[in-house]
């Protein structure tokens, strides 16, 4: 379990030992054809910044390499938005006295259908956690509603136990997206204030859960804002690390997402500049060629249309944020405010100006 | 030159087979290779499209220059890979299949027992085998016993564009093989692709180099000429390579004594 090797990291020291790097620790970096941690704390400190023109032709070449002048698309599909965690950044967040809506099976497939239509086969089912109303039987139901509609059905809900994700995956469920949020423990606590959201170690364990549920994907992060994001991410980058050994026939993704304005918003703590995410962007590529990079319609249209070609493999477009936000209910509370508000078509136009294929589908149920 | 390439009794004749995945559009893809004369075409069963859609790859495949060979990619093991070949056969009519099972996503490395045991299940279910595997002599001739068409093994890791890495092993498995041995994975370069001919390889897959190359279709038609080429060469008779300097002056008078 990482929890084994989680207990003897210290915060602040590797935070120190990232923002020593100096520049030669960034060229020795540069130059090195396989990159390891200390490299990616190179490039991921302050002292990188001036070479990020380097960085991003590096990390240009090596994502054509592997994965070719592609993006794949997906779309989240929020199938709720009844929590009973209280989060400070979320506004699904239970003491947020707004209406609260669960997709009926009969609104999930209107929903699904638009999706659909616009030419999704890649789905990201989306929920609070409320696990009277929307746990494992409601997700069981609404992956195997949806399995014959699309060739790739992942989730982002609350974590579970092994069993549980045994059952969702002989139900069709591809990925699971789980990010730690945080890796500060303290910090975790003064945001994640109730609920089962609340317990830092078993949100920690949720990958090893996975892994040995057999999944196929599992997507990491932390929400960059709630502290110092370069820590952080060193802290993911170890996390991915371990699990490529232990779970090794498993897919890994990384995403950004900076936190948005939401329903019962906080300041963020530390504010993430383009440049910079740029640069944490450049530099997962420069350390892991192979891992997939993931960015949503958080970001504004023109960091989206730029950033395509500097590693990023994957995107969202047409996003809603509420349950029933694209046909059935589109004024339910979301739970954060989208920028870029393209429609699919506008964005598989742009990506093509781009000079790269739009990817609706990629994969097939084998099983 | 009459000089086909034979594979399980079908003659073709380009000996460069490529890859569909990783290009900018459709269009482009189809002008490369096109431009490569590649006749044996390998597709990702998970990137076909069932129903219509604008995402479709398949209809830039359909010209008479192209036998589409599906492959299994994104399979673990050899039951996967024996329910994709079905879904394959079903949806493109072929018996032709590229069985590639790699359970590890990062580097797509072939499983070596779990590609013979579907290999062996495959061709009695009346499949043409062509499996990606590792350039391991004694694998191929196993591979062969069970009844694969060709061999493909990789001459380094996938979409690395190292070139032939594993040129020793290749050139046991070139000696040794009975059905053709197409070098697959690694080819980064023309002169790859002409290196591996050389040394009397059946054929080469390319895929990354051209997908991602600058300029597509000139790439394409810069593996033509590469293969044929180390063909050419190969059938020439190449001079053999010296192991040994040649002693302007004796090594030892004593010879001259005898």
């Amino acid at each position: 379990m990482f929890q084994e090797q989680y207990d003897l990291l210290n915060w602040d020291t590797i935070k120190e030992s990232i923002y020593n790097k100096k520049a030669p620790d960034v060229e020795i970096a540069l130059r090195k054809y396989k990159r390891n941690l200390e490299d990616f704390k190179a490039l991921i400190s302050p002292a990188a910044l001036p070479f990020l023109q380097q960085m991003a032709a590096l990390s240009h070449k090596l994502t054509q390499k592997r994965f070719g002048k592609t993006v794949q698309l997906y779309i989240p599909l929020y199938l709720s938005n009844e929590c009973q965690n209280i989060c400070t950044y979320c506004g699904f967040s239970y003491n947020n006295k707004l209406a609260r809506k669960t997709l009926t099976q009969t609104e999930l497939m209107q929903e699904a259908m638009y999706l659909k239509e616009q030419g999704f086969e890649h789905i990201l089912l989306v929920t609070g956690e409320a696990n009277r109303t929307v746990g494992v039987p409601y997700i069981q139901q609404a992956i195997t509603l949806l399995k014959p509609h699309f060739a790739n059905i992942s989730m982002e809900v609350q974590p579970m136990d092994k069993a549980d994700y045994s059952t969702l995956i002989a139900a069709g469920l591809h990925t699971v997206l789980v990010y730690q949020e945080t890796y500060h423990k303290a910090d975790y606590h003064l945001h994640h204030l109730k609920g089962k959201k609340s317990n830092f170690d078993y949100r920690l364990g949720t990958p090893d859960r996975l892994g040995k549920a057999g999944i196929h994907k599992i997507g990491l992060g932390v929400l960059i804002g709630l502290e110092d994001w370069r820590t952080d991410n060193l802290f993911t980058a170890l996390h991915l690390s371990y699990l490529e050994k232990t779970y090794w026939k498993t897919k890994y993704s990384i995403s950004f997402p900076r936190l948005r304005p939401a329903e019962g918003f906080i300041e963020p703590k530390v504010v993430m500049s383009d440049k910079e995410l740029v640069q944490l962007i450049c530099a997962w590529r420069l350390f892991n060629e192979e891992v997939e990079l993931s960015i949503s319609t958080r970001e504004n249209e023109n960091f989206r249309d730029n950033i395509i070609e500097l590693g990023i493999t994957s995107m969202s477009a047409g996003s809603k944020t509420n349950p029933g936000g694209y046909v059935t209910s589109i004024e339910s509370l979301e739970q954060f405010e989208i920028d870029d508000s393209r429609t699919p078509a506008e964005i598989v136009a742009m990506i093509k100006r781009k000079g790269y294929q739009p990817v609706w589908k990629d994969w097939e149920p084998f099983v | 030159m009459n000089d086909p390439l034979i594979i399980a009794g079908t003659p073709f004749g380009s000996r460069l087979l490529t890859g569909t995945g990783k290009f900018g559009n459709h269009l482009l893809m189809q002008e490369a290779l096109l431009a490569s004369g590649s006749e044996l075409v390998t597709v990702a069963l998970k990137r076909m499209e069932f129903v219509s859609s604008d995402d479709e790859i398949i209809p830039y495949l359909q010209n008479s220059q192209f036998q589409l060979i599906p492959n299994t990619s994104g399979v673990r093991n050899a039951k996967e890979a024996v329910f994709a070949a079905q879904l394959a056969r079903e949806a493109l009519g072929t018996n032709w299949l590229k069985l590639e099972i790699h359970p590890d996503p990062k580097y797509l490395l072939p499983d070596p027992i779990e590609t013979l045991l579907a290999a062996e299940e495959l061709v009695r279910l009346g499949f043409i085998v062509l499996p990606y595997i590792h350039a391991d002599p004694v694998l191929c001739k196993r591979l062969e016993e069970v009844g694969v068409a060709a061999v493909m093994p990789l001459g380094a890791p996938i979409g690395s564009n190292k070139g032939l890495l594993t040129k020793d092993f290749l050139s046991i498995i070139i000696e040794q093989s009975k059905v053709p041995v197409i070098v697959d994975a690694g080819i980064g370069s023309p002169s790859h692709a002409a290196a591996a001919m050389e040394m009397g390889a059946a054929a080469v897959l390319v895929n990354t180099a051209i997908a991602v190359a600058a300029n597509p279709v000139e790439m394409g038609a810069a593996f033509k000429k590469a293969v044929e080429a180390g063909r050419m060469g190969y059938l020439a008779g190449l001079a053999e390579e010296n192991n040994m300097a040649a002693a302007s002056s004796p090594f030892t008078q004593f010879l001259a004594t005898l």
